[in-house]
């Protein structure tokens, strides 16, 4: 467990934002993460690009900064 | 006093449709920028008076680079947002330049907003096309096939700081502090020896100590001299060298702690401690050592890992910075910078769902065990592009996201509202807020000017001290003024102090 600070994040937030609260069970949701890859590599196989390997060499952009 | 910490992000988004023949990237990026502009408020000019992106921070004016800024009826072409920010198309990709923001975590809030603002122009911008074709765009920095576009930083700082202090005392901590921030990347590019998985989207791409360019032969220390405030009291710190991330934890980091060392910079702390024996070639050495534990030799002879050399600027900070300037988030990034560096000392599989390019090893890695992949093949480089794909059902680090594999900072909630709200507390405030009250009213906007359509002519409001334009500070006379009243109050104001 990192050294949160999750109490300071919540004063903090209040301070510089007015309206909008954010939600405590959405921050540092450490009881929510998973280490279980399965269901997403499940879940991956349906949505890869198809034709990966034309998909790959056909994404050519323009050099920018 | 110190210069108060002032930041702000710019991306270069990849883009692509999909069943469009041949691609034309300028023509997409067009269309994706006016489909949200069109949803959004009457045409604000960018004042490109304003501009001099060919000043140099070493004193001169440079030649070279053909780089000059577009002309101004190119304002189809740019959104200045309700939010305070900029998003318009440079060269061929679109591009979002956050608000000014104070603070980390008020960046990593409007950054991600960024995003969602890309996604929702997406699909306006597809209900244009025909029904077989979509757009995806990609928050990353390269087609691995040696086209780079960046992910620009940009701190303010103190002119008083001499620019070669910036140099010796920021290269070091640039060309190590990717085991933080990088993106990860399946293979190498533009001619840098090669590897099946790095730490750095851009590493590859740096071929320089400093320099003025941005689009080839690039330099770690970028030299560009723009403050968009008052160039007598400022300069803006233009840093090149980083990934576009998705992570939350490594968007905070990165300009956490980067405000941080030219915090400790600007106090003349680290001069040149760190000062490494070849800066370029240490930098792809680091992206291609997925341990972290290689050693890099200093000027001094010594030898020290990126680790070693990040903890000593950590240790640097604790040493140096005042109670006043440690408030609540400087603090947590201290703190998470401590916590990431002792994970990367111990195991860096430990931040799987805190750094991108651990995610998305982890992820490649699975992928690879489920199904004996080489990393050359296509399905493997698939997997790293789609990771920054931005769609919500089809991008991988928006699935790892929701399903609950990624650490989050911020909630959707917040987020969502950066869309349309400004920060409080910088000139962003001013800027977005007579953006959201008096479209019709306004002429053109700069990151430094407003300049209005008045009765008997133009009104330029300059706005050169980017911590001024506050809510504190003209909250008030926003909420009270109609724009003539609020103009000459301004000008009233100004003549008077």
């Amino acid at each position: 467990m990192p050294r949160e600070k999750q109490q300071e994040y919540k004063d903090h937030s209040t301070y510089h934002n007015e309206e909008i609260q954010p939600n405590p069970e959405l921050n540092d949701n450490v009881d929510d993460l998973t280490d279980d890859l399965d269901a997403l590599l499940d879940e991956i196989e349906e949505i890869l690009e198809e034709d990966s390997e034309e998909f790959v060499e056909n994404f050519i952009q323009r050099g920018g900064q | 006093m110190a210069v108060p910490t002032i930041m702000g992000t710019e991306t270069e988004f990849g883009i692509s449709v999909k069943n469009a023949g041949e691609q034309d990237p300028i023509a997409a990026s067009s269309l994706v920028v006016n489909a949200y502009k069109s949803r959004n408020i009457p045409t604000i000019s960018w004042d490109y008076a304003q501009e001099s992106p060919l000043m140099d921070a070493r004193g001169f004016i440079a030649e070279g680079e053909k780089q000059q800024v577009q002309d101004a009826n190119s304002s189809v072409i740019n959104d200045i947002l309700v939010n305070g920010g900029r998003y318009y198309v440079d060269h061929a990709h679109p591009e979002y330049c956050t608000p000014e923001c104070t603070n980390a975590r008020d960046l990593v809030k409007y950054e991600k907003a960024g995003e969602l603002i890309l996604d929702l122009s997406r699909l306006a911008a597809e209900e244009l096309l025909l029904a077989n074709q979509e757009i995806i765009i990609y928050k990353n920095n390269t087609d691995y096939k040696g086209h780079s576009y960046g992910a620009h930083e940009n701190y303010l700082m103190s002119r008083k700081l001499p620019f070669t202090e910036i140099v010796d005392g920021l290269t070091p901590f640039l060309v190590t502090r990717q085991i933080i921030t990088g993106s990860g990347k399946v293979g190498a590019e533009n001619g840098a020896k090669g590897t099946n998985y790095q730490i750095s989207q851009r590493a590859d791409f740096f071929e320089k100590e400093v320099g003025l360019s941005t689009m080839v032969d690039r330099p770690i220390i970028n030299t560009r001299d723009e403050p968009h405030a008052d160039s007598r009291l400022y300069r803006r710190l233009h840093v090149i060298v980083g990934d576009s991330n998705m992570a939350e934890y490594s968007i905070y980091l990165k300009v956490g702690i980067t405000a941080i060392v030219l915090q400790l910079i600007e106090k003349g702390v680290i001069g040149k401690k760190f000062a490494l024996q070849e800066p370029v070639a240490a930098i792809k050495a680091v992206s291609r050592d997925l341990s972290c534990q290689g050693e890099i030799v200093l000027k001094d002879g010594r030898s020290w890992t990126a680790i070693e050399i990040q903890k000593g600027y950590l240790e640097l900070a604790h040493q140096h910075l005042t109670a006043e300037e440690r408030d609540p988030v400087v603090e947590d990034v201290l703190a998470k910078w401590e916590f990431v560096l002792n994970g990367l000392q111990s195991d860096p599989k430990s931040l799987g769902q805190y750094l991108d390019w651990v995610i998305k090893k982890k992820l490649i890695d699975a992928y690879i065990a489920r199904h004996g992949f080489k990393w050359t093949d296509p399905d493997i480089r698939m997997l790293d592009l789609q990771y920054h794909d931005l769609r919500p059902d089809r991008g991988l680090y928006a699935r790892l996201l929701k399903n609950g594999h990624v650490k989050r900072l911020l909630s959707r909630e917040e987020i969502m509202h950066a869309i349309q709200h400004p920060p409080l507390d910088t000139r962003a405030y001013f800027r977005g807020t007579c953006i959201r009250k008096f479209p019709d009213s306004i002429h053109s906007v700069s990151w430094n000017t407003i300049v209005f359509n008045g009765p008997t002519g133009y009104d330029k409001i300059m706005m050169d001290r980017p911590h001024f334009g506050t809510q504190a500070i003209v909250g008030e006379l926003l909420s009270t003024c109609n724009v003539v009243e609020l103009v000459n109050k301004i000008q009233t104001d100004c003549d008077t102090s």
